[in-house]
């Protein structure tokens, strides 16, 4: 309840100050149309679009989601959080606020991906389905774990990427694997050894997320 | 009269090999107004943080117990007021939208009456619905005592209590502060005489520098 309670306030706020929405919208479309751009007239295979798709999604987070802590440590308003709520409470706010905004911005990337990219076709809509809601939590925990860490330092621009690619780069391998298996219409079945990498990673990203939060928050 | 004692047991800090304090010992309880007194660098501030949790000690501990109980450091901010220069509100909202959010957040009820005296008592409730980035300075710090206040803490931290007031907004604080200290333990840290004055204890943070303490 605390958690929903700084999930609101932190919606409030982005409704407010535009802080990350702008950020991501200009991003997917500039990203989105550039791709657009460089194809031209030419017909890109299936497997091709699939990891397009994913790529545009790992640089639109990597512009948005560290917005989460980042801001906060901008502001100076870091000290009141301390002085309002428990490390937990405020870890779990800040994972509702970015799955939320991982959910709405993939679902936008996904629905512009579907209606622009005539090779973009889902053969397998309950595989692709499972991937894009595991993977929206894996891309959304690790974030805000990656966001809390480099808020902290003097070069938060460059370290977020930096830092997010080898923790966010089995995450997308995985990803591309199961879209390329949903465009193919690979049935879930012959897919389980991926799924289960998949909720591994999330399970993973997240017990070390809530262990380690109150070491990063502390000092 | 409430039943709240922080303890602090040889509590030392060190940023690096530099030597902030050490071998701070204290305990106050239950009420009243006391201070820490220093110049400027000499970890007045850090020691603050420590006792509100925000920081962690290099060596000893500090403990805070209510009811005769310990309560750990996870729900220490239900406990505590803290207002500082370097404490900043959400300058999107207005402070009424700032207070609504904190007692949501820490899963409390917003006690209107009670936010509504504090708003009259720092002269701030005609300004509450604005947008605290058009307000000055001094209004800022006022809406920080609400903000420390508003959940009636046991511990109230005060670091540089009288910063960005004029006298008027002084006069009130000294009024709010001693009236505070009748029912939960105020924690001064500052240079001001007029500041130290109001503490029935004064600890010197000079004292805790080197081994001769």
């Amino acid at each position: 309840m605390k958690s929903f309670a700084l999930f609101k306030k932190d919606l409030h706020s982005e409704l407010r100050t535009r802080y990350a929405i702008n950020a991501l919208v200009m991003f997917i479309l500039v990203t989105i149309s550039v791709i657009l751009f460089s194809i031209g007239s030419e017909k890109i295979s299936e497997t091709l679009t699939g990891g397009l798709f994913w790529v545009v999604i790992f640089f639109s987070a990597m512009s948005g989601l560290s917005r989460a802590f980042v801001s906060e440590e901008e502001r100076g308003t870091v000290l009141t959080l301390h002085l309002i709520a428990s490390p937990n409470t405020i870890f779990s706010g800040k994972l509702l606020f970015n799955l939320i905004l991982v959910f709405a911005m993939n679902i936008v990337i996904a629905l512009l991906y579907s209606v622009l990219f005539d090779s973009f076709i889902i053969r397998n809509f309950s595989l692709f389905f499972l991937a894009f809601v595991l993977g929206n939590i894996g891309i959304a925990a690790a974030s805000t774990i990656i966001a809390a860490i480099i808020a902290k330092t003097g070069s938060k621009g460059t370290l977020y990427p930096v830092l997010s690619f080898p923790i966010l780069l089995p995450l997308i391998l995985i990803l591309l694997e199961l879209t390329k298996f949903a465009i193919d219409g690979t049935v879930i079945g012959e897919s389980l050894v991926e799924l289960t990498v998949l909720v591994c990673y999330d399970v993973v990203i997240l017990t070390a997320s809530y262990l380690l939060f109150d070491f990063i928050w502390k000092d | 009269m409430s039943d709240y004692r922080l303890t602090a047991e040889a509590v030392g800090k060190t940023f690096g090999r530099r030597l902030i304090f050490k071998d701070v010992n204290f305990s106050f309880e239950n009420n009243g107004i006391h201070g820490i007194a220093g110049h400027n660098g000499s970890g007045k501030s850090t020691l603050v943080k420590i006792i509100t949790g925000i920081l962690g000690p290099s060596k000893g501990a500090i403990s805070h117990t209510n009811g005769g109980k310990k309560i750990p450091v996870e729900k220490l901010h239900d406990f505590i007021g803290f207002v500082a220069p370097y404490l900043v509100l959400y300058d999107e909202f207005s402070a009424e939208e700032n207070l609504r959010h904190f007692a949501n957040i820490r899963g409390i009820q917003y006690d209107k009456e009670r936010i509504d005296h504090l708003f009259n008592a720092f002269l701030l409730y005609d300004r509450r619905l604005d947008e605290v980035k058009t307000y000055s300075s001094g209004m800022k710090q006022r809406l920080k005592y609400i903000f420390a206040m508003m959940h009636r803490p046991k511990l109230l931290v005060l670091d540089e209590p009288t910063s960005n007031l004029d006298s008027a907004g002084k006069d009130t604080v000294y009024r709010l502060i001693e009236a505070e200290s009748a029912t939960s333990v105020v924690l001064i840290a500052s240079n001001e005489g007029s500041d130290l004055a109001l503490c029935r204890s004064v600890l010197q943070l000079e004292n805790y520098k080197n081994n001769s303490n």
